[in-house]
């Protein structure tokens, strides 16, 4: 499995296409419905994000509490439409990649082509698998939202695939329409 | 018949107990419904999907973490015999501090919210569950905890059909249902379809379906039979373990039947995800 260093350059993005599994190292932060909003708030009043956006990777996560003496609790995706409203706006701020889980809306999808970033899935719902890929975690802001709020972290290996590259494909289309079978029970 | 006592702490102490469990550990049937599907699925990448999530299952098992990160909505079933007596205090609140103790105590997240369509403050300690109590006979008590995962409940479907319409409008419904979800509730899902009753009550018996052991038939023959032709039908869709493609997108479908008026035919669809996370003591 080929690695990627977050933050991502354009060449990096460009070199993945729909269907790789890709395992990302490096500092990606997490965000989810309410920090999203902020975030999207702040640049409608022309205010600093709470970090430099440009080529970083966004992780729709909120993780579970970390027992004493560990880095993270479990910290699997969540369903990345609900950010759909808000992702065009971060995209044309620098954001290059995102990872959650579940389809995009038409409108991300076509961001996602125009900006050239790429979005990512990592597997729902195996979240203490993918806290062992986290070696540190600091809240960064909106500390208040618990769950919610912005964390850094430090990444190796976290196992994602592509599902929507700069060239338009999405796996979640190509791989349904593969296994799809016509059936007509009466 | 006389009056069994039970003391709110042996309550309190059970769904603390439980709500950890519920979220450490994944039933038997869950894990072999699941190794089952690994050995029907087509899609090379479905099948690694598949071991990843028993990998998963053994980390959170050893390490006591939650198999998922969404802890939930902490639903409680309760089935109260007649002949108990509750001492202590009053029932909701033991299990309420049941549920406080055990996110708090358990290192599970908490995901309730107050206010949901203002504020959406946290309540800290993901209380209120939601609670539905049963009075059954006997002198004995059941209590069953089932974390609910917010992706997979947002995918909750209801429609209220006629009597015009029947069996085909409803597989034509369930498939739609799971069809236009896709991704989102976390497939291999686990589908609860209730039939009958009132719009309430059609939705409760979708919840109540997803506490059947997985895979299990239903012991009327003919909701039976609906259920393996509805298990073929969202088979086909192609979905596949999390949306990637695949010939396993539900693990099984349960369907759960209550009659209705003259003028009804309610049809409810709960999907649970993969994740599916239920302890049960019975006191």
């Amino acid at each position: 499995m080929r690695t990627i260093e977050a933050p991502l350059d354009d060449k990096v993005v460009g070199s993945l296409r729909t269907g790789d599994e890709v395992a990302v190292s490096g500092v990606i932060y997490t965000a989810r419905d309410t920090a999203h909003k902020r975030m999207v708030q702040a640049l409608d009043k022309g205010e600093p994000l709470p970090f430099d956006i440009r080529g970083q990777i966004l992780y729709y996560m909120g993780p579970a509490p970390a027992r004493p003496g560990r880095v993270i609790g479990s910290a699997g995706p969540t369903t990345s439409g609900r950010m759909d409203v808000y992702t065009p706006q971060l995209l044309e701020a620098g954001l290059k990649g995102m990872i959650g889980k579940g389809g995009r809306s038409d409108e991300v999808k076509r961001a996602i082509k125009n900006y050239k970033a790429v979005y990512l899935a990592a597997i729902g719902g195996a979240g203490a698998l993918i806290a062992q890929s986290i070696k540190s975690a600091r809240v960064i802001a909106y500390d208040e939202l618990g769950a919610e709020a912005v964390r850094k972290l430090e990444v190796v290996d976290l196992p994602v695939i592509v599902i929507n590259d700069i060239y338009g494909g999405d796996l979640y289309h190509e791989g349904r329409a593969k296994y799809r079978r016509p059936m007509h029970l009466t | 018949m006389p009056i069994r006592e039970i003391h709110t702490d042996e309550i309190t102490g059970a769904v603390d107990e439980l709500c950890q469990q519920a979220n450490y550990y994944l039933q038997d049937d869950v894990l072999a419904a699941l190794k089952k599907a690994r050995g029907k699925e087509q899609s090379p990448l479905g099948q690694q999907v598949l071991t990843k999530i028993m990998e998963n299952a053994d980390i959170a098992a050893v390490k006591q973490m939650p198999l998922c990160q969404d802890c939930g909505t902490v639903l409680i079933f309760v089935e109260l015999g007649q002949d108990v007596h509750i001492t202590g205090g009053d029932l909701n609140s033991a299990i309420e501090e049941g549920v406080r103790r055990g996110y708090t105590d358990g290192y599970l997240r908490k995901s309730m919210v107050h206010a949901p369509f203002s504020s959406r403050t946290n309540t800290e300690d993901n209380t209120p569950p939601v609670i539905y109590t049963d009075i059954v006979a006997g002198d004995k008590m059941a209590i069953t905890v089932v974390p609910k995962g917010g992706g997979s409940e947002n995918m909750t479907r209801f429609v209220a059909l006629t009597p015009a319409q029947g069996r085909q409008d409803i597989i034509d419904f369930v498939v739609d249902a799971v069809d236009k979800a896709g991704s989102s509730p976390c497939p291999p899902i686990i589908v609860g379809v209730g039939i009958g009753g009132t719009a309430d009550k059609a939705m409760l018996l979708s919840k109540k379906a997803l506490l059947r052991s997985l895979g299990s038939a239903s012991g009327d023959s003919d909701a039976a039979e609906l259920e393996r032709d509805l298990l073929a039908e969202i088979n086909a869709l192609g979905i596949g373990p999390q949306g990637l493609g695949g010939t396993i997108t539900a693990l099984a479908v349960h369907v759960e039947v209550f009659p209705a008026h003259i003028a009804s035919l309610p049809v409810a669809v709960t999907l649970q995800c993969h994740s599916c996370r239920h302890a049960k003591i019975v006191l």
